[in-house]
């Protein structure tokens, strides 16, 4: 049996059993970030904390919302927003910190495709990242249909149509879905279970992994350099803290990720008392009717890019584009042939498929909200085809990158 | 370690036992997602056809979903082409376009624009003739037409006449 001896403090007590320095260290001190790194660095903590704020201020919706259709839409409305104490203050921060939890990811994204961050052994920190992503989205869809709002509904009933993949007419299958003909009753109970349990559950699972994978890579840096982490982490230890490439996770570097999430702090909570409306569509207002559709159906900003590109096209073809918006950035770390780790400025042609690929996306989340008529079809369509062939020409224009 | 060994059986065993169990489970999860009896005993709609005027769209409830019923004028009859005319539905001499209010394209509900004499669906853009026949894409079809059986004056949805099952032989609905 493992020998234990009569503690001298608390720490020592814990330390024996649970070996909490040792621990402290793994994670924390002797956890090694490259000095050469700027504030996009801090996505990954300000991402963290906007979960935070997501599940406490879900805790509290969760005390008084209820998930029945003749009384969800006033529990939120009315019970949360006008009765409880405090109750307007949970529903904006969730409102608000769904919306712009999309937009940190989309920048934590592209700032991992501009320093190259999923090669050479990130492939991992990559996939799990996309994982996050798409379980997120769920997240937020699941959660768009709780107040039982006219979007609410309409939005239910286009995205599970989805469903029936278009020529194949998997209607059973969307009726098993929903649990009924319509979006109804079974469907906004399973979509509650679905937000407030199961999908927040995969998260976190997500999350551990997503965090795992950053522990042998570690993080990349502004030049793509490969770091020897033993060595430099022996020359701090050492004393040599200046000539160091690296520093302590705590409390060096959480220092700055922390000025970091002050600031987002600050332009976070301006929101949620200012200007909470962005987050809140006027149209899901009314109370959800199957018998009315709203006049034009949107959804929210973050996923207006890949809507716009299942809207063009006739209904298969859009759906095959659709699907293949949603994978295909998975499969990046694969797609890029190139052997450069460095950031896209330095690659050419890939420099320029980076700054492409952002404005179309740009170009299509605006086509998206606006609707589909005239010269603002033919732009989308444009722009979707830009997307398309974006992706097709990745793996020829980076095998024809000349090693750095 | 022996392949064959106590271990390796005991490891098969204990396989055997998960892969029923784990099947077992599957079935029970798929069918507590399956709609509950009551949801698809969900019954017949019943419309009395007399009380239509031509012209005028009216949207009925059938199985939780938009019912459009449009008695077309006699105009509308003359100029219907070979797809509207497989689509009518006839009671009592009087021509009728009875279809799902659902955009066949993702399931919005279109809205009919009686000087158009059609239909436009605002999400995408699809649009649709007075007999429910698609004119503009994405939908890939057109409006579907619910299960229905002429009774007298009377239109039953829910139940299969034989009207209803020559158009879903003919290809003219799902
Ligand atoms: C993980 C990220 C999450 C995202 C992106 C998210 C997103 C959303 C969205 C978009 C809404 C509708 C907002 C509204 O109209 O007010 C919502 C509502 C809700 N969420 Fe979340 N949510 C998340 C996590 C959670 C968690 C962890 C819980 C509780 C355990 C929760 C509980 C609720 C409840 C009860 C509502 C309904 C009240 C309401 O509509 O204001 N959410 N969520
Ligand atoms: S749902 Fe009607 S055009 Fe897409």
């Amino acid at each position: 049996m493992a020998h234990f001896e009569k503690a001298t403090s608390v720490k020592d007590w814990l330390n024996q059993r649970l070996a909490i320095e040792k621990v402290e260290k793994v994670m924390a001190s002797e956890y090694w970030i490259p000095k050469n790194i700027n504030f996009l660095w801090a996505m990954g903590m300000v991402l963290m904390i906007t979960f935070i704020l997501l599940l406490v201020s879900g805790i509290f919706l969760l005390m008084y919302y209820q998930p029945n259709v003749a009384t969800a839409f006033d529990s939120v409305n009315y019970t949360i927003m006008r009765e409880v104490g405090f109750g307007w203050l949970w529903r904006h921060i969730h409102g608000v910190a769904a919306s712009v939890v999309f937009l940190i990811i989309y920048i934590h994204m592209f700032t991992g495709i501009y320093y190259g961050s999923y090669k050479k052994g990130r492939e991992m920190i990559w996939i799990s990242g996309m994982l996050l992503f798409i379980t997120f989205s769920a997240e937020a869809f699941s959660g768009y249909m709780l107040p039982w709002g006219q979007m609410s509904y309409w939005a239910g009933m286009v995205i599970t149509n989805i469903f029936s993949l278009g020529g194949l007419h998997l209607d059973g299958l969307v009726e098993w879905i929903r649990g009924d003909y319509v979006p109804a009753q079974a469907f906004l109970n399973r979509f509650f279970m679905l937000h407030v349990l199961l999908l927040p559950l995969a998260i976190l699972g997500l999350i551990g992994l997503h965090f795992a994978a950053l522990r042998i890579p570690h993080v990349n840096n502004q030049d793509g350099e490969e770091i020897d982490f033993d060595a430099e982490a022996q020359k701090y230890l050492a004393g040599d803290k200046k000539g160091s490439k690296v520093m302590r996770f705590a409390n060096d570097f959480m220092s700055k990720d922390m000025m970091v999430v002050g600031i987002y702090l600050i332009f976070f909570f301006y929101l949620v008392f200012y200007h909470y409306n962005f987050a809140m569509d006027p149209v899901n207002f009314d109370p959800a009717d199957g018998l009315k559709t709203p006049a034009h159906i949107y959804p929210e900003w973050y996923f207006l890019w890949s809507y716009e590109i299942l809207r063009p096209f006739s209904v298969n073809i859009g759906l095959i584009a659709f699907g293949f918006a949603q994978v295909i950035f998975v499969l990046l770390p694969f797609l890029d042939r190139s052997p450069n780790t460095v950031p896209a400025n330095r690659r050419g042609a890939f420099g320029i498929w980076f700054w492409l690929l952002l404005v179309d996306m740009i170009v299509l989340t605006a086509m998206g909200k606006l609707p589909p008529e005239g010269a603002f079809s033919t732009i989308g369509l444009v722009a979707a085809l830009a997307f398309i062939a974006l992706w097709i020409a990745l793996p020829f224009i980076t095998a024809k990158e000349k090693k750095l | 370690m022996e392949k064959n060994g106590r271990r390796g059986f005991m490891g098969k065993a204990f396989g055997a036992v998960a892969a029923v169990g784990a099947v077992g489970s599957l079935v029970a999860m798929k069918k507590s997602w399956d709609p509950l009896p009551s949801v698809k005993a969900a019954g017949f709609t019943t419309l009395d056809m007399t009380a239509y005027t031509a012209g005028e769209l009216v949207t009925e409830k059938w199985r939780g979903k938009p019912i459009f019923v449009l008695k077309k004028t006699p105009e509308m009859v003359a100029k219907q082409n070979e797809d509207d005319k497989a689509r009518d539905i006839i009671v009592n001499g009087e021509h009728f376009m009875v279809a799902i209010g659902l955009c066949t394209h993702l399931g919005c509900i279109p809205a009919y624009y009686p000087d158009e004499e059609g239909f436009i669906c605002a999400c995408h853009g699809g649009q649709f003739d007075f007999a429910g026949m698609v004119t503009k894409v994405p939908p890939p079809r057109g409006l579907d037409i619910p299960p229905f059986r002429i009774d007298g004056n009377k239109l039953v949805l829910g139940e299969i006449g034989p009207e209803y099952e020559n158009m879903k032989e003919n290809g003219v609905t799902l």
